[in-house]
C-alpha cells in the first residue's frame, strides 16, 4: 500500500506545468477543429437527402480539376527545379549566386494574393507583356484566367522552392564524391547519373509531395486566377459554395472531398517524409574540381537566366502596377485605414496565439518524450499530430465549419474576427515549431537537470532562463506568423464583409469591383511590408544562430 | 579511512535500488559514510551515471530505497535533496555571469540578500575566480566554467557533492589544479564527494574509496588503494589495462 501512494505521489509531481500547457494547446486546436466538423456534421444530419445528391458530376469535375492542377504544378515545378539546382550547385561561387538565391527565397515570404496580381499584371490581358516586340496586336492575346495562370502561379511559388530544397539535398553529397568524379574525369552526364540523381532521387517524393500538398490546398490562387466555374478547385468551390449560393449541402460534400484528398496526401507525405528545409539563405555547396563541358555551361546559363527572369519578372510586373496607383487618394480612403488598423491588429493577435501554441506544443513534446515513463512518451505524438492538424483540415474548412455553425449573417461578422485569429494562428504553427523546436530542445537539454536542481521554477525560470535564451527565436517565430497571417486571404474571404475588412480582402473587393490599379497599389503595399517582415524574422534568426 | 568521516555528514545509503526504463535492469546496494569521497568507475554505460541521477533526484527508482541518514530521500525532487550535481558540462547558465550563476544556488528569484550576494563573491574567490565575476562562460575557461559551479555547490551547502566525469573535457595540467582544489575544500568542509571518473590518476589523488560499477550493479567496493593491487580481480584489471592494473 505504502508503495502505491509513493508512486501516485511521484506521477503528480511529475506531471509538470509544460504538460498541461501542451494539453491546452491540444484543447484548443481540437475546439476548432471539433467546431468546424460540428457545424458539418449538423448540416450535413439535417438535410441527408441535399448532402447526397451533392455528389453530383460538378463534384466530380472540380475535384478532378484540384488533382489536375496539383499534378500539373508539382511537375511543372519541379522537372525545371532540377536542372536549375544542378546549374547552380555546377558554380559553388559565380558573383550574385547568393542574391540569386535570395531572390528564390522571396516567392515563399509574398502573400499569394500579391502574386496572383503580380501574375496578371504580367500576364494578363493589359499585362506588361502585350507591350513586347512579339505582340503586333495585344487584343489577339487571350489572357491567362484558368489553368494557365493557376500554373504560372504556382510554378512561380514552388519552382524556386524546389531548387532551394534540391540544392540542399546536393549539399550532401560528400565532397570526396566530388573531387572522385574529377580525378576520374567523368564527364557531365555520368556526374549526373551517378552522383547527382541519386542524391536528387532520395529528395524528389519529399520535395514534390510539399508542392503537391501546397497545391492542392492553394485558395487565394485558383480565387483569382481561375476566372471561372471550369478552373474551379475544392477550396475555391468550397467559397462559392457558401459565400455566394448559401447551399451548405455542397459545401459539406465538398469539404469531405477536399479532407479525403488532403488526409491521403498527407499520409503518403508523412511515409516519404518532409524535406528538410530552414530559412537559411546561404546555401553551402561543396568545392567542385571538374568544369562543365560548353555545352553544359550554356545550357546551365541559360536555364538559370530563365529561371531567374521567371521569378523576377511578376515582382517587377507588381512594383511597376503598384507604382501606377493614385497613392494620395488611397491614402484619403478611410476604408484603406481601417483595413489596415484591423489586418495588423488580426495579425500580431494571431501572432502571439501562434507563438504560445507552438510553445505549448514544443514543451509539451519535450517534457513528454522524455518523462522517463513509457506511458506519457507514447503520447509525444499527439503533441506532434496537433500541430500539424492543420495540414488535413485547411483553413477553408474550417471556415466552412464555423460558417455553418454561424448560419445567420450577424453572427458571421460577430465570429469574423475570432475566427481569422484563431485560423491564421494555426495556420503558423508548423513554421513557428520548426522555428521554435530546435533553440527549445538544445535550452531545455541544457537547463531543465540544472533548474530542477535549484529550484527555478515557473515565473523565474521564464523570467531569469528561458525568455532571455528564447527571445530571439520566439520572435522569429512571432515575426514569421504575424507576416503570414497579414497577407492571409482565406478564412477572412469567407467572413470578410464591409464591417469586418482585413487588406487584403480590400484587395480582393477593388478587384471585384474594377477598381484595378487600387488593387495593385495595396497589393504591393501589402507585399513589401510582408517581404520586410519575412527578412526581418530571418536575419533575427540568423543572428541567433550565431 | 575513518579519519575522514566527518558526523555532522549523515551516510548515504542506497537500499536494493532498481531502475531499469531505457536500459538494462540495474540494482544498487550501497553505503557511504559521512565524509567519504568516493571514486564511481567501470566501464561506459555500466550505470555509473545513473547512481549518480537516482541520488540527485534526476531519475527516480522503481523500487528500493535512498536514505541520507534516518531521512528517506527516494521520492523528494533535486532541489529538496541535500545533494549538488556538477556534471560533464553545461553546468552554467550560457547568459548569465559567473556570480550570477552562483546567486542562483541560493536565490533561485536572482534576489540575492547583501549576505547571500557577499557569500557569493566569497566562494567565487575560495576557487580561484576573484576578478572574474562578472565574465559569461564563454569568457571562461573549461577549467574556470568547472570551477564556478563548484563555487555555486559550495555556496549551496549541501552535504552531499556529486560529479560526473568533471574533469573529462581538461587537460592533465588542469585536471591536477582541479584535484588539488577539492582536496582542498574537503579538508575544509568534510562533505561527501560521489565522483564517476574513468582515470585511475583521479582516484589516487582524490578519493579515499572506490567502487566499480559493472552491468547496471556494484562488482566490487574497497579502499582506493585497492584499486592498484591485485585483489581487484580480473574484471577490473582488463578494465584498467596493463599500465594501471598490476
Amino acid at each position: 500500500m505504502v508503495k502505491g501512494n509513493e508512486q501516485i505521489v511521484l506521477s503528480r509531481r511529475r506531471l509538470d506545468s509544460r504538460i498541461i500547457a501542451g494539453v491546452c494547446a491540444t484543447a484548443a486546436v481540437a475546439a476548432l477543429v471539433g467546431g468546424a466538423f460540428a457545424g458539418l456534421a449538423a448540416s450535413a444530419l439535417g438535410d441527408l437527402s441535399g448532402a447526397y445528391d451533392a455528389f453530383d458530376l460538378y463534384l466530380f469535375r472540380v475535384a478532378r480539376f484540384s488533382l489536375l492542377q496539383a499534378g500539373l504544378s508539382t511537375l511543372l515545378a519541379i522537372a525545371p527545379a532540377i536542372f536549375v539546382a544542378r546549374a547552380i550547385a555546377q558554380y559553388p561561387s559565380f558573383p550574385g549566386r547568393s542574391a540569386l538565391l535570395q531572390l528564390f527565397a522571396v516567392p515563399l515570404a509574398l502573400p499569394a494574393i500579391v502574386v496572383a496580381l503580380g501574375v496578371l499584371a504580367l500576364y494578363g490581358r493589359a499585362g506588361l507583356i502585350t507591350a513586347l516586340p512579339g505582340f503586333d496586336d495585344p487584343r489577339s492575346w487571350s489572357g491567362i484566367y484558368g489553368m494557365r495562370g493557376i500554373l504560372i502561379a504556382h510554378v512561380f511559388f514552388n519552382m524556386p522552392l524546389a531548387v532551394r530544397l534540391l540544392l540542399h539535398a546536393l549539399a550532401t553529397v560528400p565532397g570526396d564524391h566530388w573531387r572522385l568524379s574529377a580525378q576520374l574525369g567523368m564527364s557531365g552526364w555520368t556526374v549526373f547519373r551517378l552522383i547527382e540523381w541519386p542524391a536528387f532521387r532520395a529528395a524528389l517524393p519529399g520535395v514534390a509531395g510539399l508542392v503537391f500538398m501546397l497545391c492542392i490546398t492553394s485558395f487565394a490562387i485558383v480565387l483569382i486566377l481561375g476566372g471561372g466555374p471550369r478552373a474551379t478547385t475544392l477550396e475555391v468551390a468550397i467559397y462559392q459554395s457558401l459565400r455566394f449560393d448559401f447551399d451548405p449541402a455542397r459545401a459539406i460534400a465538398l469539404t469531405s472531398v477536399q479532407i479525403a484528398l488532403t488526409t491521403a496526401s498527407v499520409m503518403l507525405l508523412s511515409r516519404i517524409g518532409t524535406p528538410a528545409h530552414n530559412h537559411i539563405h546561404s546555401i553551402d555547396q561543396g568545392h567542385r574540381y571538374n568544369r562543365p563541358g560548353h555545352a553544359d555551361a550554356t545550357l546551365g546559363v541559360l536555364l538559370v537566366g530563365s529561371a531567374t527572369i521567371f521569378v523576377a519578372a511578376p515582382m517587377a510586373a507588381t512594383v511597376i502596377s503598384g507604382f501606377h496607383a493614385d497613392f494620395a487618394r488611397l491614402l484619403g480612403e478611410p476604408a484603406v485605414w481601417r483595413a489596415t488598423a484591423t489586418s495588423l491588429a488580426f495579425a500580431a493577435a494571431s501572432a502571439v496565439l501562434c507563438t504560445a501554441l507552438s510553445m505549448g506544443f514544443v514543451s509539451a513534446r519535450w517534457s513528454a518524450s522524455r518523462s522517463g515513463r513509457p506511458a506519457l512518451s507514447r503520447t509525444a505524438w499527439i503533441f506532434d499530430a496537433g500541430a500539424s492538424l492543420v495540414l488535413v483540415v485547411p483553413p477553408i474548412v474550417i471556415g466552412a465549419g464555423w460558417f455553418i455553425l454561424a448560419g445567420t449573417a450577424a453572427r458571421i461578422s460577430l465570429l469574423a474576427p475570432l475566427l481569422v485569429i484563431a485560423v491564421n494562428a494555426v495556420m503558423a504553427m508548423p513554421f513557428a515549431i520548426r522555428a521554435l523546436r530546435p533553440a527549445h530542445d538544445t535550452s531545455a537539454s541544457r537547463h531543465d537537470r540544472l533548474c530542477a536542481q535549484l529550484a527555478i521554477t515557473g515565473l523565474n525560470r521564464f523570467r531569469l532562463i528561458d525568455w532571455p535564451v528564447m527571445r530571439q527565436v520566439l520572435a522569429t517565430a512571432f515575426v514569421f506568423a504575424m507576416a503570414l497571417s497579414l497577407g492571409d486571404l482565406g478564412v477572412i474571404a469567407l467572413f470578410g464583409s464591409d464591417s469586418v475588412q482585413t487588406l487584403p480582402y480590400l484587395i480582393l473587393s477593388r478587384m471585384g469591383s474594377y477598381r484595378t490599379a487600387d488593387a495593385a497599389g495595396l497589393a504591393l503595399v501589402l507585399g513589401a511590408v510582408c517581404f520586410l517582415m519575412m527578412t526581418l524574422s530571418g536575419w533575427i534568426g540568423q543572428r541567433e544562430s550565431r | 579511512m575513518k579519519q575522514f568521516e566527518n558526523p555532522k555528514v549523515p551516510d548515504l545509503v542506497l537500499s536494493d535500488v532498481r531502475f531499469s526504463y531505457g536500459s538494462e535492469p540495474m540494482r544498487f546496494d550501497l553505503a557511504v559514510p559521512g565524509g567519504t569521497k568516493l571514486a564511481i568507475t567501470g566501464p561506459s554505460g555500466s550505470g555509473k551515471t545513473t547512481l549518480l541521477n537516482l541520488v540527485a533526484g534526476f531519475e527516480y527508482p522503481a523500487g528500493g530505497h535512498i536514505f541520507a541518514g534516518d531521512t528517506e530521500i527516494t521520492a523528494l525532487p533535486p532541489h529538496a535533496r541535500p545533494v549538488s550535481m556538477i556534471f560533464q558540462e553545461n553546468n552554467l547558465f550560457g547568459h548569465l555571469t559567473a556570480v550570477q550563476n552562483v546567486i542562483l544556488g541560493v536565490a533561485p528569484n536572482m534576489h540575492p540578500t547583501p549576505q547571500q550576494l557577499a557569500a557569493a563573491h566569497q566562494v567565487l574567490e575560495r576557487t580561484g575566480l576573484g576578478g572574474k565575476e562578472d565574465r559569461l562562460p564563454a569568457q571562461l575557461s573549461g577549467g574556470e566554467r568547472q570551477r564556478v559551479a563548484i563555487a555555486r555547490a559550495l555556496i549551496r551547502r549541501r552535504p552531499y557533492l556529486l560529479m560526473d566525469e568533471p574533469f573529462a573535457s581538461l587537460g592533465p595540467g588542469l585536471r591536477e589544479q582541479m584535484l588539488d582544489l577539492l582536496t582542498r575544500l574537503h579538508d575544509e568542509t568534510k562533505i561527501t564527494i560521489l565522483f564517476v571518473t574513468h582515470h585511475p590518476g583521479d582516484i589516487e589523488m582524490l578519493a579515499d574509496r572506490f567502487v566499480f560499477v559493472s552491468d547496471g550493479r556494484i562488482a566490487h567496493s574497497g579502499p582506493a588503494g585497492e584499486l592498484f593491487s591485485d585483489k581487484t580481480g580480473e574484471k577490473i584489471q582488463t578494465y584498467l589495462g596493463n599500465r594501471y592494473g598490476s
